[in-house]
């Protein structure tokens, strides 16, 4: 068992009037991808500047490496940071901008010289030591700044959305290049970001943070599948977020009724009782659509719905619906056979899905939007 | 009526031409004109009433009179040290006003440095005398704090022109400064930090590199405004300023000798532009950048 990378213990930071970084305390694990993610505004800016050093903590103790960071500047942690906007140093080539921090730490020209070259070699960009900063794509300056921060071999490396300012295309290229980037190299990344696709598919742990605390830690899929929260529910992933009170509870499942009147099987997370408010979710690719509700699974409760509009986007087509009782709007993924491509607008449609798989939170957490 | 391409590019171009109009008459009438005419003043010399033939007398005088020397290097020498200096004081306070202050406190210093220049110089210069003459201000105070026995004259030294150069100076200074600084990018000194950087490589391979455009222009405005000073020189200095303009003023006002005057602005121009040009050398910069970057 190896010593973590990060220790972060019991971290406060207020700022005037609220709790940026609210009493937090975890550990990321050598040589794991850790990312931190949620809405704009939660703190994770707050706490990536506190493990760089840009802002001191009100209270509690960072550990990098097992050394405690209190009062150790900025630039005397074993820890470098990726910017949001990159800021890669336009009066230096590309070659200077690698080797700035070694520099910094007195090496040698030629020596410098020599492990820059070896840098943008390993982040595929041999030979573009001489070029101008402005002269690189988006990518390749995104592999620059990785390239400076790595070259001085850091404990850590800190990621602040970095992705944010590169078109779609561009993204889903630079998470999997990321993502091969942190297995080739071995150093310890966390990174932020609002955007749960980015946070699923890069890392090994993903921290869920809202209003300065966590939510809830653990891999992307215990996430999706198992969200301890509401908020972590309606924040990671597509799902159907459906309010009403619980009518009748059988086991391990709860019967929600709306206020319309709609009842909803779902599966109850802690403590759920009689008559309380609760928050049903459920996500659209577990229910099942059919013209004809007798071939629907007999062991769900069925329900009918309105085609109200059918939302088209490759393998991620869904198809929105109106339920029949509530005029609720529900959200149901189309499967990929293709078998529903004929669906029309106003055709009435039966669904099911399985309580198991749904899930219901008391209601009162605070929901993203 | 719709009118033909050809009308219209030539519309556009007469619109041009007029728009432009006054600066180019303004440039050709007051700038270019009276120039070729001093040119041609100070390479002439009288032989005879209303008898001129070409010469470079009024040059050879220059440059065979070891006075006329000493005051042109005197002159370019304390103003490069006015510049530097005010470079070196303008600089912290662009500073503070783009990065350590914040909203109104930042637009409330800008105006704190702009607010003497509400004051006509001659006003601020004559301010200068009250506060160091040796019945002034600043006199009176050392002798009450028991640093001088008896009023000391601080007016008519080299220092004294010094001081009031800079804040002549000043504002011209840290407006290029704000404006080069105010577009430095705030994580790029945090990235450099982050990298390991102290204060000092910062400064050096981060701040200076970006606003080095607005250095350049500041510097060049500073030491062009220095140079032809006339006023401030001459009420601080008093007799002892030996400014170059005041020859140029001796010259056509005192003395007359208008060609003798011309030849001494052909010099003085000579000389800030191959200082600016040194000055663009060193610093491996060309002029048309630095004018449109600051």
């Amino acid at each position: 068992m190896t010593l973590p990378d990060l220790e972060v213990d019991s971290l406060v930071k207020r700022f005037a009037d609220h709790s940026a970084v609210d009493d937090l305390s975890f550990t990321v694990e050598r040589g794991s991808f850790f990312s931190i993610l949620g809405p704009s505004g939660c703190g994770k800016t707050t706490l990536l500047r506190m493990i760089a050093g840009f802002i001191a903590p009100d209270r509690g103790d960072i550990r990098i490496g097992g050394r405690s960071m209190q009062a150790v500047a900025p630039n005397r942690r074993p820890v470098n940071m990726v910017f949001q906007q990159l800021a890669l140093f336009p009066m230096m080539s590309v070659g200077e901008n690698v080797a700035f921090g070694l520099a910094r730490r007195g090496m040698g020209k030629e020596e410098r010289g020599r492990r820059a070259a070896a840098m943008l070699e390993r982040v595929s960009l041999a030979g573009a030591a001489h070029k101008r900063v402005d002269e690189l794509s988006g990518g390749q300056r995104q592999r620059v700044a990785i390239a400076r921060s790595l070259v001085l071999e850091p404990t850590l490396l800190l990621l602040d959305e970095p992705l944010g300012a590169l078109d779609l295309k561009l993204r889903e290229h630079m998470k999997i290049e990321l993502k091969q980037l942190q297995a080739a190299f071995g150093t310890t990344f966390v990174y932020i970001t609002h955007d749960q696709s980015e946070a699923l598919v890069l890392s090994d742990h993903v921290a869920v943070m809202n209003r300065g605390r966590f939510e809830q830690r653990g891999t992307p899929q215990d996430l999706y599948y198992q969200p301890a929260t509401a908020f972590v529910a309606g924040f990671v992933g597509a799902n159907n977020r459906i309010a009403g009170r619980v009518v009748s509870s059988l086991g391990e499942t709860a019967e929600v009724a709306t206020a319309q009147g709609w009842h909803v099987h779902a599966r109850k997370s802690g403590a759920v009782a009689l008559g309380a408010a609760v928050e049903a979710f459920v996500r659209p690719e577990i229910a099942v659509l059919e013209r004809d509700a007798a071939l629907l699974p007999r062991e769900h409760p069925h329900h009918a719905g309105a085609v109200q509009s059918l939302l088209f986007d490759g393998a991620n087509s869904a198809v929105l619906l109106t339920e029949e009782v509530s005029r609720f709007e529900f959200r149901v993924a189309l499967p990929q056979t293709g078998r529903f491509a004929d669906l029309k607008v106003g055709e009435r449609i039966f669904f099911s899905f399985d309580p198991a798989r749904a899930i219901c939170f008391a209601a009162g957490d605070a929901a993203p939007t | 009526m719709a009118s033909t391409p050809a009308q219209r590019l030539w519309q556009r171009r007469l619109a041009l031409t007029l728009l432009l109009a006054p600066a180019l008459l303004w440039l050709f009438a007051l700038i270019v004109v009276p120039h070729i005419d001093l040119a041609l003043l100070s390479f002439r010399a009288r032989s005879a009433p209303r008898h001129y033939q070409p010469s470079l007398n009024q040059y050879r005088t220059f440059f065979t009179e070891p006075l006329y020397w000493h005051i042109f290097v005197r002159t370019a020498l304390l103003s490069a040290a006015a510049t530097a200096l005010t470079l070196v004081i303008a600089f912290p306070i662009a500073w503070v006003i783009t990065k350590v202050a914040q909203g109104r406190a930042s637009a409330l210093l800008f105006v704190v440095c702009l607010i003497p220049f509400w004051v006509s110089e001659t006003v601020r210069a004559l301010g200068w005398l009250i506060l160091l003459r040796e019945s002034g201000v600043l006199p009176a105070l050392l002798v009450k704090l028991g640093i001088t026995a008896v009023p000391v004259e601080l007016l008519y030294h080299d220092a004294t022109i010094l001081t009031g150069l800079v804040y002549t100076s000043l504002l011209f200074m840290v407006v290029p400064l704000v404006s080069s600084l105010e577009s430095l990018d705030n994580s790029l000194i945090e990235a450099a930090y982050d990298l390991g950087a102290n204060g000092f490589a910062i400064l050096r391979d981060i701040v200076i590199p970006h606003a080095a455009p607005g250095i350049t222009a500041g510097c060049i405005v500073v030491f062009m405004l220095t140079l032809g000073n006339y006023l401030t020189p001459n009420l601080l200095g008093g007799k002892n300023s030996q400014w170059f303009t005041e020859l140029i003023y001796t010259q056509f006002i005192v003395r007359f000798n208008w060609e003798q005057g011309a030849a001494f602005g052909f010099l003085l121009l000579a000389l800030s532009t191959s200082m600016v040009a040194l000055g663009l050398r060193l610093s491996g910069q060309r002029f048309v950048d630095v004018m449109r970057r600051s």
